[in-house]
């Protein structure tokens, strides 16, 4: 502190202050929302074992216990074979898996620590948080998909029909599942209540929704209720991305999407200005 | 012009608890302002209402200002914050802490770049810069609060007991940094429960208890309004019991202390002379409780008793 004494510190200008130029709101969020993405690629790429890998291992798995070993058996489902058929679903599974994940531990870790007062302290909107949340979940979800596509395409050949559907699907839904994680993470008061959505609800959804199979191959009751499921929707415009085929209308595909992320969002933000579970 | 402006202030939480009952306060920009009670008064609540990690019940609160319903974000510009629990990732590094708090409020990364290295070398954390900031011992992580709040550089400064838990040398030396940005202008907000903090620091003074103010004055004249003072005497040889001295209380602690009520008007001369009389040597002098601490108390006490 001798440095302290030495040098008077200036300060006290500050944002507003008179006689100095005070940052337009515009910059501010701008600069802030930027500050949330990279603090939370910083963290993802920190902690890449926990982050990156295990999507890549639990491919791989599925791709050769699935894929290579059940799927000869299987043959070929929708005109494909099943590992090809398969690829696009579990791309989108990792997606998903993660995209949450990075949203509910990483907001409920700064509730935790506390350290998410040193935004609701800053001058940033709650919509900019919000923001800067989901895009840190859709950075987590694009850099595991991404990886495991690589690794899907280690076993399989994959094609792309529609290159513009691919980007759209995995973006919206990449969306949807964080904001859906930071909806967990406002309302988790423990890390069992984070572990609660993906255990009890994601998993199965994920598996019911056309992963590994063709909703074609349900009797009729079964068929009509997978319908509900929006992961069926969600996979299957990705995949007739890759391949053109689908379970699903593409236009009521991208519509249930789009509605949910604005769904997701308006509920995200009310939440924060409500100041559920992180204001007195 | 005013840094903070509040009227009617109230907050009564969720489980019935009325925190805030109706604070009306104002602070002066440039001033260093102490805001102290006991515990549970209201301080935290108060502040956490300002810094709007609290939501109040009712009330209008502005900074410079700026309304805190209306303009919430140009207020929020204006406050840097040092709260009283550690509040940032302790596993990130001081230097990230810093930097990700400045872009939070706006600073572009090559000022906020300069800026961390200037306050983490003023608040001596430079070579601590790029450790986890967990391994950081107390005093570095309330050093590293300061920095972090530094970081936009505010108007208002808000320090909800900045120095707890800071060992004596530490804390003076903040002492000396809090006064050198209060003088380059930084008007500066402080609770703590080291009431010779707030008399050596603060020049206006606000008293809260049970969710209201019960006392807002200048410091000087809140210490001028003492009536007497105690103080204790330690002596040369020992004595078997108090002596009789005429104007003055005076009560044995042990063989070698003694203390003595003083009132203002009486001074010291006399209360020496008649010891001296009585051949009992004085070797050292100590006031019994800190100034503050006895206003204070009586405050805080006669509320108590009447409330």
């Amino acid at each position: 502190m001798a440095e302290a004494s030495a040098s008077t510190p200036v300060i006290g200008g500050g944002a507003g202050a008179p006689g100095t130029a005070t940052p337009s709101l515009n910059s501010t969020r701008w600069i802030g929302f930027a500050t949330i993405v990279i603090r939370e690629y910083s963290r993802i790429v920190r902690i890449w074992g926990q982050t990156l890998v295990p999507s890549a291992v639990t491919a791989i798995l599925y791709f050769v216990i699935f894929g290579s070993l059940i799927g000869r058996r299987v043959g070929q489902m929708g005109g494909f074979d099943y590992m090809q058929y398969i690829a696009p679903g579990l791309i989108m599974m990792s997606v998903i898996t993660n995209s949450y994940g990075n949203s509910v531990s990483s907001f409920f870790g700064a509730k935790f620590g506390k350290h998410v007062e040193e935004l609701l302290v800053s001058p940033l909107p709650n919509w900019i948080i919000v923001a800067g949340y989901a895009t840190g979940g859709l950075v987590r979800g694009m850099m595991v998909g991404g990886v495991v596509t690589v690794v899907s395409l280690i076993f399989a050949r994959l094609p792309v029909q529609h290159l513009g559907l691919i980007v759209a699907a995995v973006l919206l839904t990449s969306l949807i599942f964080s904001l859906g994680g930071f909806i967990n993470a406002v309302f988790a008061k423990n890390f069992d209540q984070v572990n609660w959505i993906p255990a009890f609800v994601l998993t199965p959804l994920t598996y019911f929704g056309g992963v590994f199979y063709s909703v074609a191959m349900l009797p009729p009751w079964a068929r009509a209720l997978s319908h509900v499921n929006p992961i069926l929707h969600m996979v299957n415009a990705f995949r007739y991305g890759f391949l053109g085929v689908s379970d699903v209308s593409i236009a009521g595909a991208f519509g249930i999407m789009v509605a949910l992320v604005v769904a997701l969002f308006v509920a995200a933000l009310q939440l924060m200005n409500r100041g559920v579970g992180i204001r007195d | 012009m005013l840094a903070l402006s509040i009227r009617g202030l109230t907050k009564t939480y969720r489980n019935g608890v009325q925190a805030l009952r109706g604070v009306d306060l104002d602070v002066e920009q440039g001033d260093f302002f102490a805001l102290l009670g006991p515990n549970g008064a209201g301080k935290t609540t108060l502040i956490g209402i300002i810094t709007s990690l609290v939501n109040k019940t009712s009330g209008t609160a502005s900074v410079f200002g700026y309304d805190l319903d209306a303009q919430l974000e140009r207020a929020k510009s204006c406050i840097g914050v040092v709260p009283q629990e550690l509040n940032f990732n302790q596993f990130e590094t001081p230097l990230t802490i810093v930097i990700n708090q400045a872009g939070f409020y706006g600073i572009p990364r090559p000022v906020a770049r300069e800026r961390a290295e200037k306050y983490l070398k003023q608040l001596q954390l430079w070579d601590k810069r790029n450790g986890m900031a967990r391994g950081l011992s107390g005093g570095m992580k309330r050093r590293l609060m300061i920095a972090r709040a530094l970081m936009h550089e505010p108007r208002l400064l808000v320090l909800d007991e900045p120095t707890a838990g800071v060992d004596i040398e530490i804390r003076r030396s903040m002492w000396d940094f809090l006064n050198e940005i209060n003088a380059s202008g930084t008007t500066i907000i402080l609770t703590t429960h080291y009431l010779e903090e707030a008399e050596n620091l603060c020049r206006n003074i606000a008293i809260i208890d049970n969710g209201q103010i019960v006392e807002r004055d200048r410091m000087s004249n809140l210490l001028r309004g003492l009536h007497t003072e105690t103080f204790v005497l330690n002596l040369r040889d020992p004595i078997a019991a108090a002596p009789q001295i005429a104007g003055f209380a005076i009560t044995r602690i042990d063989d070698h202390t003694l203390e003595a009520e003083v009132s203002k008007d009486q001074g010291l001369n006399g209360l020496f002379a008649q010891l001296a009389a009585q051949r009992l040597e004085v070797l050292s002098m100590r006031n019994k409780v800190n100034r503050l601490e006895e206003v204070f108390m009586r405050l805080v006490e006669h509320k108590s008793a009447h409330g």
